[in-house]
Formats: C-alpha cells, structure tokens, sequence
C-alpha cells in the first residue's frame, strides 16, 4: 500500500524512458492511444489488494521487482525461437511463435493462407489493415478500470494480428506459442488484435512458455471481434516457471447470433492472472468460458471472468475448476451482468474447487447483477475435498489410494478438459494434466531450464 | 461513508439530524393499560398488539420509542427466574459490571463507519441476560419506532447467552409516513457461551417511503453475534420488507468449537426499495457449521442484493458451510444480485454456495388462474411458498404477521 505511488511512478518512467523507441516501430494511429492511455494509467496505477477485482490476489513481489530492460528483439533472438517445436506432436497447426511479445520478422513464413486469412505482426498489419485497425483496435477495452490494461494500451509495441474474412471456415486451429527468453529479468507487454468476420469459423490456441529460469512478468491483452453468426473459439494453455508473472486480459466481443468459447488452461505458473471479458453485443449470441487451474508450491492462480449480456436471448455458461496443493493459492472471481432490456437471458456459472494441503487456500466470488425479469440465472461454488466415499469404493474395487486419488482428481479435471474440440489438443492435454497431478510436470516440457 | 454497497444513497446530512428525541409523556407505566392510547394504537397497527401477545402467547415486551425506552413487560416474571430484561439505560445503572464486561466485544465502536457514529450517539437500547442454565420461558421481543420527525434512531441491543442457556428474540419496527428520508443506525450484539442457544429474528417493517421513493428510512444497522463457548448455536432470521434502503449483515462469528451459525432471510424491495443485505459467517473454531438461506424479492424499481462472505480460517478443522440465495423478480424494472464471499483456508472444509435467479413462471400462474385464483393472489400464493423456508423458523404467532407483511408489501406490484 505505501509504495503504490513510487511503485506506479516507476512504470511512468519506464514509459517516458522508452516511449521513443516504442513508437518509432508502431503506427500513428496505435501511437495515437498511448498518451491518454498512460494519463488513465497514472490515475489508476497498479492494482493493489484494495482494488475489488484484485482482493485477492498481491501482485507486489512481481511489481515491485526491478526489471533489468524492456526487451527489444534482435535477430539472433528470433532464430532460437524459430527452434522451438510444440511438443503436442499430432497437432496440425497454422503455428507461429512470439518472443518477449514480438512478431518474428526474421524468417518469412507464409502468413496469408487461403480464403484471404492473415496471420502477422501487430506492426505489419497497422500498414496493410488499416480500415480494421482504425475499426478494432481498442475499441473493447472502453471503461476498463483495471489501470494494467491502460498501462499494456501505453506500452505495448507488438502482438498477433489475425484477420478472418467473411465465411470463411478455417479447417487447421491457428497456434501462436508465446515465448519468454532472456538472460536477464524483463517486464513484457504484447497486444493482440483478432478479427473473424461474419459467417467465419476459427479456432485460435495460444500457448505461454517460459525458456530461460529469470524472472519475468508479461502484460499481455488480447481483443478478439466476433462477427454475426462467426464461430471463435481460443484455447489457452499456460506452462510457466514459478518465476514466471503471467497477466492476461481477453476481450471478446460478440456480434448477433455468435458463439464463442474461451478456456484457460492453468498447468503451471508462479502467478497467473486471467481476466477475461464477454461482451454479448447483439441479439442471439453464445459463449461458453472455461477454465481449469491446477497449483502447487508458491504458485497464485486467479481467474477473472465478466459476462455482459446487454441484448435479449444471449446465452452464457461458465465452467471453472481448480485443484490446490502445497502453499497454492487461488481465486476466482466471475460476473453475469445482465442490462436492462436483456430479456430471456440464459445464463449459468459454476466453480468447484478442490483443496489438497492444509496450507493451500481458495478464495471465490460468484456474482450476479441482473437488472432484467425474463431471466434463468444461476451459480454455484464449492470448496472441498475428493468425496470419501468415491476414494472408498475405487479401494474396494482394488485401486491403491494414490491411483484412486489421482483417478478422482484426473475425472474432475477432466469436465473442462472434454470441453476441448481439437482432438489432438484434448488428448496432449489429458496427458500433461495427468503428468502434472502425479508431480511429473514441475516444470515445462520441453524445457531446458531445471527451474521446477 | 462507505460507498462500496450496491446502494445508490443520497447524501446525509448528520448535522441535521436530531440525536435524542424522547416521546412526551415519560411517566412510568405499572400496567399496559396505562400507555399513551397514542402509543397503543400506534403498536396495535403494527399488526402485533402489546395486548394481544400479552393474553395469547405471554410475550416479554420492551418497547424504544425515538430515543428512550418505554415500557419493558414481564419484567418482573422474567426476573423470577433470573432473566435480566430490561432498557439498556436502566442496565447501565443496575448492572454496570455485566454491561461494563460485554458492550462492545463483539462491534467495537472502531468497526464501520455506522457503529462508530452509533456508538458516540446512542442513548438508549434493550438489555438481556439469561443466566446460567435457564431457558427463557417466553418470547423475547423489543419493538422500535421512531416517532419524532427529524430524528434518528441510535439504539443498541446487547443480548448475553450464559452456559447451557436458551432464549428466543423478536424484534420489530416501524415509523410513520414522512417526507424526508430518517436515519436508522443501530448495533446489536449477541454473546453465546457454552452450550448456549440464541434465535434472533427481526421482521423489519419501517416506512418504505411512498411510490416515487420519496421518503422512507435509512436502514444502516451493525448485527454480530458471538458464539463464544462450545456447542453454542446462534440463529438470525430476518424478514426485510420496509425501509427506504437497508443495509445490514447480520453475522457469526463461530469461535467456539463445534458451534452453529444460521442465516435465514427474507428480502422484499418494491417500487424504489433498495436492500443489500446479507450475513458474514467467520470460521474459527473446529466443527463449525453454518446455514445461510436467502430469499430476495424484487418488485417495481426495487433493487435486491445479497452480500455475504463465508471465511475458513485455517484453523477450522472440520468446518461446513452451506449456502443458498436465491431471487425473484417481479417486473422489469427490478434488479436482483448475488455478491458472495468464499474464502477457504483449510483443506477439510467443505463449503458450498449456489443461488438463482428467475421470475415467476407464466405456466404456475395460468395454473392458478385456471383454477379460480386472480393473478394478485396466485402472486401472494407463490412468494409465500417460496419464503416458507424462513418464514417457517420465525416464531408461530410472527409467521402469520410476515405472511400477511409480505402480502402488503407486495400489493399493486403485479400489473
């Protein structure tokens, strides 16, 4: 509390220092955002536990640290992340990795594919796309309170920008691996812009690694557009060391009979942070917002959800689950804010939890705002343990505690698990949640950092 | 003031409120015959007549009218068998060591900006004790009005269950129509100790203000109680129909081991009603368990929240937690909200919470139209099957008056 102000003042310095050379690559008109972005920042400044949204979870020992730089990439950086390969072997991808928050330029891969998609760089798109820049860009993100949002609007040079033109139906999910690799402790913050147009259908899996055992803390906010009748979905996989600082905002928002799904999954990562946003913006449309968060050791997980169904007959479900053990802590937080004149709004939230240690903790807070009658809304929390009873009847049958114990918590996480369309990535992510839960996955596959 | 409620509060202006207002006639009353006929009338349209509970049900009365305690009954018999009941400015002066050990332990005057200003203006209250091993033969109540224009009601209630002792509360209020908005800042204070059961229920009926939310009172009341010892169970059960804006979570604090919270309420806001109400149920003890049943009603442009945080501390071995809030809406211009608190900090704890949302179904209506029953009464018919979960905990002769108060409150809702 009493450093909040020197605390902020050093992200404002950190903006004035390198606000230059972050400008210099951007375009005008995301430039454009930047300066009331950082005033609204300075108004706001980095959450503390005082801040509703952020009750429960302390972002101090990542903020307060000093970061050596703000990473700016140089060839020789790209080359290794071209190296790395997904380790979800049969997924077939349009796949395209992002260091430290910065679009490859290195290596030309083919970034226009058939039926008029792109796939590019932030930068590269504010030239080409311009019209769905000057449409999209920051459009979602309106009267956000959340001064970290304000600060990635500042500070961020570059992210993904895809484009998915009217009707088309993309067969292969597009990958983007967000790496994180430095020698020395950075504080990253990338933007990432996805449009899919009317009629389209796309599925979007981004996955968040780290590569070298410092300290780093990415920002990161990504704004999907959702046209009419478009199906989207975005699957997120996180895969961090306990080092790690990771915050996510996502905006969706949804045209007119949309559906679009959303699922967060939390396998390992110091502190994670995910806020993701859902805007119902016209009659008809659907989304579904997923989440399952596995934590042990020191490790903090804190998922933020904000369902608004502003026009009639929406439909919304949320589904989050966590298992906590050692020290782990975790939070949710999830809103259905229903307006006025939404009508014959259907919408549902659930949260289970499972604790495993005495020291592990659980804080959530399911909430409802309705200003509507035609409504069917409910919510559910628990905190609790594996039933007894069902560890006493796998015992009987001849399962060992442990095989029974793990069977239980595999089949609990796997209620979000299934939710997973891409067949490739459901099984791979079987897989790893049960790798995780026997302990094997203390630290990143694929990794070769012992940093677990 | 704080301002992290879901109420929309006009600003209040404290120094034009008047602090300590007494009603004219302070002669002492031996018999209840001799009170005001004023007075009496006032407390016969409360729907719970002084004289009625007397003849029928035998039940112990202490009435706070503005400022000062009026007239307690039954006080004699009750001290019979050791029960201390009486006005807390006669404990004050007979009992200022029981008073002197239990005021403030549970909402000290540092708690919340209400309590604070409670604390520095409060004149008057009711005081119970029931000693060790007794349990109280009759009904409990304490009736509040404020009377006066202009004031505020600063009361306090300091309730104190001894071993093994068991007592049952009622309290109840009301105030005439007025124009301008009156402040209501109480503080009641509920101490169980081992093996002790106490059941406190409210049926909250101050002026709502009329139908353009003129008017009405400020409810903003600070209710905590303690269960100290062993095996000691607290009870809140509220039924919330009138006051401009309510603001009000009744809490346990489960310290002692194996000791019992409960929370049952029901919410009616209408026209420009706003409530945030709700409880706080804190585990600290091992084997602790607590109940909380909500039941929000919203109709007009009324706007219903509950509020409630239910904590796990880590040394809550064994604790069991169940929730259930649930609201209706009655109209479109209504609003209904869930804000609950989970926070679990042990792993052997079992918590669990669910609430929903809806109005009443088109087919249950046409049902009972089809059967004869106009569409007001169907209403009446349905939201009082569905607050029977609470409504059935209030004492036998304070269920008919809230079914009836729901009723009321409810009229010229449907349209």
């Amino acid at each position: 509390m009493s450093n909040q102000p020197e605390r902020s003042e050093r992200y404002y310095n950190l903006y004035k220092e390198n606000i230059r050379r972050i400008s210099d690559k951007s375009s005008p008109y995301i430039n454009s955002f930047r300066e009331n972005a950082i005033a609204e920042f300075n108004k706001l400044g980095i959450p503390t536990k005082k801040n509703e949204s952020y009750r429960y979870t302390n972002l101090d020992t990542f903020f307060n640290h000093e970061y050596k730089s703000y990473f700016m990439p140089t060839a020789s950086d790209f080359k290794k992340a071209e190296e790395f390969r997904c380790d979800v072997t049969d997924l077939d991808a349009h796949g395209l990795v992002l260091l430290n928050g910065f679009y490859p330029t290195v290596n030309d891969k083919p970034r226009q594919l058939p039926g008029g998609i792109w796939i590019g760089s932030m930068t590269e798109a504010a030239g080409k796309f311009e019209d769905q820049i000057h449409k999209h860009y920051n459009k979602y993100i309106n009267g956000n309170s959340d001064g970290l949002v304000h600060l990635n609007t500042a500070m961020a040079s570059d992210g993904v920008f895809i484009y998915i033109p009217e009707g088309v139906v993309l067969n292969k999910p597009i990958q983007i691996i967000n790496l994180v690799q430095s020698d020395e402790d950075i504080f990253c913050q990338h933007r990432s812009l996805i449009v899919a147009e009317k009629n389209s259908n796309a599925t979007v899996i981004i996955c968040d690694h780290t590569l070298s055992p410092n300290k780093f803390l990415t920002n990161g906010v990504t704004e999907i557009f959702v046209g009419e009748n478009a199906h989207f979905e975005i699957i997120r996989v996180q895969n961090e060391h306990n080092n790690a600082g990771k915050i996510t905002h996502t905006f969706m928002h949804q045209e007119r009979n949309s559906f679009a799904s959303s699922n967060n999954i939390t396998l390992h990562g110091g502190l994670v942070r995910n806020s993701t946003h859902h805007f119902l913006g016209g009659e008809g449309a659907e989304c579904n917002s997923y989440g399952l968060y596995l934590a042990d050791k020191w490790q903090h997980v804190d998922n933020f959800v904000n369902v608004d169904h502003a026009f009639p007959n929406c439909t919304s479900n949320q589904l989050f689950k966590g298992v906590l053990d050692d020290m782990a802590t975790g939070a949710f937080n999830g809103r259905i804010y229903v307006h006025r004149d939404a009508q014959g709004t259907v919408a549902y939230q659930k949260n289970n939890n499972i604790l495993l240690t005495d020291d592990a903790r659980m804080d959530t807070k399911p909430q409802l705002e309705i200003y509507a009658d035609d409504v069917k809304c409910s919510h559910g929390a628990t905190v609790g343990q594996l039933d007894d009873d069902a560890l006493f009847y796998l015992q009987s049958r001849g399962i060992n505690k442990r095989e029974a114990r793990l069977m239980l918590m595999f089949g609990f996480a796997h209620e979000v698990i299934q939710n997973i369309k891409v067949e490739a990535l459901r099984d791979r992510m079987d897989n790893l949640v049960m790798q995780r839960l026997k302990g094997e996955l203390s630290r990143c596959a694929f990794c070769m950092v012992k940093c677990g | 003031m704080p301002a992290w409620a879901n109420l929309k509060i006009p600003a209040i202006d404290y120094q034009d409120i008047i602090f300590y207002a007494a009603p004219k006639q302070k002669a002492s009353y031996d018999n209840i015959d001799d009170i005001d006929p004023e007075l009496k009338k006032t407390f016969d349209k409360l729907g719970i007549p002084l004289e009625e509970q007397k003849h029928l049900s035998g039940v112990a009365v202490d009435a706070v009218m503005d400022s000062v305690s009026v007239k307690t009954t039954f006080r004699e018999t009750l001290a019979e068998s050791g029960i201390i009941f009486c006005s807390f400015s006669d404990a004050v002066k007979e009992y200022p060591d029981l008073v002197r050990r239990y005021m403030g332990t549970v909402v000290p005057y540092t708690d919340n900006f209400f309590a604070s200003l409670n604390s520095a203006v409060f004149s008057d209250g009711s005081f119970c004790y029931i000693p060790k091993g007794v349990r109280c033969p009759m009904e409990l109540s304490t009736y509040f009005r404020i009377n006066s224009a202009n004031t505020g009601q600063f009361e306090r209630t300091l309730l104190v269950a001894d071993e093994e002792a068991y007592v049952s509360y009622l309290e109840g209020c009301t105030a005439p129509m007025r124009d301008e908005n009156q402040l209501h800042a109480a503080i009641v204070e509920i101490i169980a100790e081992n093996n002790a059961e106490v059941k406190y229920s409210t049926v909250q009926n101050w002026y709502p203000g009329d139908k353009d939310g003129k008017g009405g009172i400020f409810n903003f009341v600070t209710k905590r109680g303690l269960c100290r010892g062993e095996n000691s169970k607290i009870s809140w059960t509220q039924i919330e129909t009138g006051s401009a804006i309510t603001w009000k979570y009744p809490s346990c604090i489960l310290r002692g081991d194996n000791s019992t919270g409960e929370f049952y309420s029901v919410a009616v806001t209408n026209h420009y009603q706003q409530a945030d109400t709700g409880t706080k149920m804190i585990h600290i003890g091992k084997n602790t368990k607590s109940t909380i049943v909500s039941k929000g009603i919203s109709a007009g442009h009324g706007q219903n929240s509950y509020r409630g945080l239910v904590k796990v501390l880590k040394n809550a071995t064994g604790a069991r937690n169940f929730s259930q809030c649930d609201s209706l809406l009655l109209g479109n211009q209504c609003g209904a909200h869930t804000f609950p608190y989970i926070e679990v900090d042990n792993q052997t704890a079992i918590v669990e919470h669910e609430a929903t949302t809806s109005k009443i179904g088109e087919d249950q209506i046409f049902y009972c139209n089809q059967r004869g029953i106009s569409t007001q009464d169907a209403i009446g018919l349905i939201v009082n099957g569905y607050a029977r979960e609470v409504i059935n905990k209030l004492p036998m002769e304070f269920a008919v008056e809230a079914q009836k108060l729901l009723q009321i409150s409810l009229e010229g809702s449907v349209g």
